[in-house]
Formats: C-alpha cells, structure tokens, sequence
C-alpha cells in the first residue's frame, strides 16, 4: 500500500494534498501496490467522492473528536499505528509545514528516515529519489532505504490529476489509542488576519516589487496595478530588510511560494532566491531599469526602464480600458 | 529562563554555487560562510527571550571546528555561551544529528532536557531536510511546533504562531519546549565590531560527540545544479512607450483584463 496524508478543510482536499497523491499514484502504478489515504477529522462524503477521483481506493479515517482540531504528535502517532496494522511500501505527505512536520514526528517515532521535499521518485526495494536542496536551486539525488519510505512532495512541482475511472472509494474508520499526552501540541486557537484581499500565496496575479522601487510610498503604483489586474503586492527579501513592506509580502526562499498566472516583477534584479519563489509563476513580466539584470533572463517578458515611469502610465491605460 | 539556539554552518546563502567535481558537495573554495537565515533569527529570539527572561542563551551547533566561526557570531550579537559539537567536517544526516544534539542537551543521568526554550531554523538553508528540530524534541520528550513565525512567553509558556492561508495558528506550548523559527520573527541585530573583538576571546565549550550509528537511511548519491532552461525574455519595448504593448499582451495573450 502507498498511503498519503491528506489535508482537507471541512471536507475539501488542499491543492497540496492533491499534489502529493500524484506523487503517490505514480508510485502505486509502479509498484502494483494500493492507493490509500488517511484522513483526520469529520467525515464528509465530499470528501470520499473527491478522493475516488484521485484514484483513492480506501481512506482511514482516524475517529476521535479530539482530533478534529489539528495536533501534530496525535497524528504522528495514529499513522505510526496505521503502519503497525497495515502493509505499507510508503507514505507520502504534501511539503507543507503540517505535512513535514507530522511526517517528521513519524519518523522519530518509528525511527525511519525521511525523505524531504522529493521532485521525483523511482520505486524499489530503495527507492532512488531526487529532492529540492538550497531552497530548490539544488538538486539531491538519493536513495532511501526504510520500511515503509517517508518521503513529502515539494510543493508546487506535481499537477494533480483526476483519474478517467473514477474508484468507489471506500471508508475504513481507524481507532488509534492515544493517550492524553499526544495531545500536549494542539491549535489552541486561530486567528484570522481580517485581510479581505486575497492572500499572497493563492493570487493569480502578483505584482512583486523590489529595491527598485525606493520607498514604502511609492508602493502605492503597485498597489493600483494590482487592483486593476484584482491581483496582490509581494516584495523581495531587499523591500522587507528596508522596512518598506512586512515581511508577510515576501516572495522567496525565505518567504512565500507564488503560482499566479502572472507576476509582475517591478525593480527586482531576479537573484536566485527570489526566484525560488516565484517559478510556480505561468508568466513573469520584469520592469527593470538593467537590461542586464538576472530577471532578464528568467522573465518571459520584459519592459527595460523605470518603473516610475512604466507603471503609472501602465496604471492610466489600464483605466482607459475600463 | 534558559534558551539555546541549535545553529548550522551554511556556504555564504547568496552566492553563486558551483559543485565540487565530484558533485557531491558545494564547492565552497571562493565562498564565505554563514548562519542560516531562519537560524539567525532562532538565535536572536533565544537572546532576547533570556534578556527577558533572566536567563541565558546559547548557541549550539554540530559541525567542523571552523563552526567556531559561526559560533562567535552568536556571541557577538550577545549570546552568553556557545557550543561546539565537533565533527569532522562531513556531512551527518538527519537522525544521526538529531540523537547527538539530543544527548548534548540532556543531562548524562536521564532525559532532562537542560533548557527552557529551545529553538531551531524551520529548516536549513542547505540541506533543507525539515526534521532535526522534530527529532531533537521527540528524543527529549518536550513539545515542538514548526514554521513559527511568532514568539511570546507568558508564564512558563511558550506561546508560538504559524502562518496558515487567511490568518494564523496558535499553539501554547508548557515549557520546556522547542520551536521550529522561520525569517520574519524578529531582525537579528549586527553585531557592533567591539562585540565581535570581544566575542573572539569568549572561549567555546566542546564536546566529542559520540556518535549513534544507524543503519540504512538516506544517502546521498549526488548533487545537481539544474541548467538553467530558461532564455531572454521578450523585451515589450523601452520605458513608458512599451505600455501598449503590455496592455496587449495582458488583454490578448495572457487574458488578464
Ligand atoms: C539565505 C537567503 C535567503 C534569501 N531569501 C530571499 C527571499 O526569500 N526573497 C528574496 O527576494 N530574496 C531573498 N534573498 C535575497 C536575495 O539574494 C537578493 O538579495 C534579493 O532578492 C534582492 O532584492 P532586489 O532584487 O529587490 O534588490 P537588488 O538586487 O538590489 O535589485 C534591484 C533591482 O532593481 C532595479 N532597479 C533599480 N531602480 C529601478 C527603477 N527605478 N526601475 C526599475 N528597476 C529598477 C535594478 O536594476 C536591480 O535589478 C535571500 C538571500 C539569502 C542569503
């Protein structure tokens, strides 16, 4: 059996999720091995109807209230009992916090290694695998050893896909016995930012600004850019460190993954790290005084000048168009 | 309140890397190093919550003895003691580290852990692996939380917040406790050149790691510096008489407005 972890709210798998099934349905076709989720909180038949359509065979979905609010070492622990009771080649988890964290404490607690952050993996008695090192501008390639592999999906690098047969998907409830103890890590409570815009990470159109831009005033060009385009500001790591933007706004490595249709990159050179950040991006268009800058290379459009100048203007045709 | 900061040894993070020949490590023969990024930020947490606090913070890290380095910058920007766990140089993965930190932390006769707060980078800068932290803290039996982007202590309470997609998550923590930190949780200060003078007589305390072997795990095989596949952009034309061309491709080809 492959087993992924997969992560749903209120019934409605994460893209990521979703990511790392495709990871785990190329390992279950290679391998001749079935294709299993394991699920905490409330049931859903959204939920079971959606994973058939990944070519789920059968979800555990791990039954106690308590659960229902997110607790990493209880969810490491009912998936190291699952492991005891079933037999499982694999388990992926999506590349998020949440997924490398409770994979993490899997691994500590079967004392298995894991694999982090995988782009590509060859199915085996090891299995031969390759991963994002250098906040991705690295590849490692590897083997990983360990029964069952603890392996997560990078973000952003696999397309989910909907099998033609959608299976019946069927629903094992699994009881862990889990002692007060597991439940010392626990959402204590949550709270929303109030921002009614969308979020950084979901837009589909960011405009990304950098030392290029001078000021935390004249963000404010940016900020009507992407209203007209309904799309959100980002910065790079050089904006944030001048205390232009928070650092919430910061695309890369050290900061937020974008995958917009396009992001728009105003006064920003293109070094490594901030791309790291940006490649999910379909389109990139560079306003850059520096026809020589990195960006240049990276974008697939570019507009050589100020962006003091471009984007105004930019900003008045746009509202012609209206 | 005493803290400690379990830092890395990272090829300067803004360089162009190059491999070595044989392509199993970055050639760091122009390079300079430094503190992971996430991990600068650990150590001025653990600064700033000792000062608070009235306790003290240490730097702790597993590494070659030119770790050292590293080791002064954290006592530079006033970190009270530093640690060398020291190894040869190479490179120890993820289970093999975690059980010595764990053991460097701990007192001989049981597991009590000898600290209060206990902070690592969310990952490292290099090897990115997301599980050292997690394994410390499980071998040590305290509570640990990831990606915390947010830090307060309140009554022997580690009160630690998440970034999650609409707002954020809080986890409150008993302590001892350890917690994974991202950038954006405070601004690790400089340190001022007389703090570096100073910190360059402060001595480093060491220890022979002893070593837990494991079997099997991950091994490296090789590292790959991806060709770029990328080519020139499209250049739309020069300063502000490029705008039509933008609004063209915006409406027409990308679909946009
Ligand atoms: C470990 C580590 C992690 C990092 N993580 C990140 C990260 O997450 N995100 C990130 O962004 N960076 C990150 N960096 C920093 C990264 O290496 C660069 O320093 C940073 O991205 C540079 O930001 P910038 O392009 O805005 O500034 P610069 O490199 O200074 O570039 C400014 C650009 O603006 C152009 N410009 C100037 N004026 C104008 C104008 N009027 N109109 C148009 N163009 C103009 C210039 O030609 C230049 O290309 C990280 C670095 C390290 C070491």
């Amino acid at each position: 059996m492959i087993l992924t972890l997969v992560e749903h709210a209120g019934g409605s798998p994460e893209e990521s999720s979703l990511e790392a099934l495709t990871l785990a349905r190329e390992l279950s076709t290679a391998t001749d091995a079935s294709l299993e989720a394991v699920a905490f909180g409330a049931e859903s038949a959204a939920l079971r109807e959606e994973l058939g359509d990944y070519g789920i065979e059968t979800v555990h979905r791990v039954a106690d209230d308590r659960l229902d609010t997110y607790a990493p070492e209880a969810w490491a622990e009912s998936i190291a009992q699952l492991l005891d009771t079933t037999d499982t080649d694999a388990v992926v988890a999506p590349g998020t916090d949440r997924g490398q964290e409770v994979l993490a404490h899997v691994g500590a607690k079967c004392d298995l290694p894991m694999a982090a952050n995988c782009l590509d993996v060859e199915a085996g008695d090891v299995y031969e695998l390759s991963r994002q090192r250098w906040g991705g501008s690295l590849v490692e390639h590897a083997r990983l050893d360990g029964d069952p592999k603890l392996l997560t999906a990078a973000p952003h690098e696999f397309s989910p896909e909907t099998v033609t047969a959608t299976a019946e998907t069927a629903v094992q409830p699994f009881e862990p016995s889990l002692e007060e103890s597991a439940f010392r890590v626990t959402v204590d409570r949550v709270e929303e930012s109030g921002e009614t815009g969308v979020s950084l990470g979901e837009a589909r159109v960011v405009v990304g600004g950098g030392r290029g831009v001078g000021s935390p005033e004249d963000y404010d060009k940016l900020e009507t850019l992407a209203e007209s385009l309904s799309g959100t500001v980002g910065a790079s790591r050089a904006a944030v460190n001048e205390g232009w933007r928070p650092h919430d706004d910061q695309i890369g490595q050290t900061g937020t993954k974008i995958s917009p249709d396009l992001y728009v990159a105003c006064g920003i050179s293109g070094a490594v790290q901030h791309m790291v950040g940006c490649k999910g991006a379909d389109n990139i268009l560079a306003i850059n005084t520096d026809p020589e800058a990195a960006i240049m290379q990276k974008a697939d459009y570019a507009v050589v000048g100020d962006l003091h100048e471009v984007v105004p203007e930019l900003n008045d045709a746009l509202a012609n168009e209206r | 309140m005493d803290t400690v900061a379990c830092i890395k040894r990272v090829p300067d993070t803004g360089a162009k890397i190059t491999l070595t020949d044989d392509e199993q490590e970055i050639d760091t023969s122009h390079l300079g190093f430094t503190i992971s990024p996430h991990e600068e930020c650990a150590v001025e947490e653990a600064i700033q919550v000792a000062d608070d606090h009235d306790g003290t913070a240490t730097v702790l890290s597993l590494g070659s003895a030119d770790t050292e380095e590293q080791l002064r910058t954290g006592l530079a920007m006033t970190a009270d003691e530093a640690t060398l766990l020291e190894t040869d140089g190479e490179e120890w993965r993820p289970r093999k580290t975690a059980a010595t930190l764990a053991d460097a932390l701990s007192d001989d006769s049981d597991t009590n852990p000898e600290f209060d707060l206990l902070l690592f980078g969310n990952e490292s800068a290099d090897v990115a692996n997301h599980q050292v932290g997690v394994r410390v803290a499980e071998r040590l039996d305290v509570p640990f939380v990831a990606g915390v982007s947010d830090l307060a202590i309140e009554d022997w309470t580690a009160v630690a917040k998440r970034d999650v997609t609409g707002g954020t998550e809080v986890y409150e923590l008993d302590l001892p406790a350890a917690v994974g930190v991202k950038e954006g949780l405070n601004l690790p200060r400089y340190a001022s050149m007389r703090a570096k003078m100073q910190a360059r007589k402060q001595s480093i305390g060491r220890q022979d790691p002893v070593a837990v072997e494991f079997d099997g795990g991950i091994e490296k095989v090789r590292l790959e510096a991806p060709e770029s596949t990328e080519g020139a952009a499209e250049v739309l034309g020069e300063g502000p008489d490029a705008v039509p061309a933008v609004v063209d491709l915006l409406r027409d080809d990308l679909e946009v407005i």
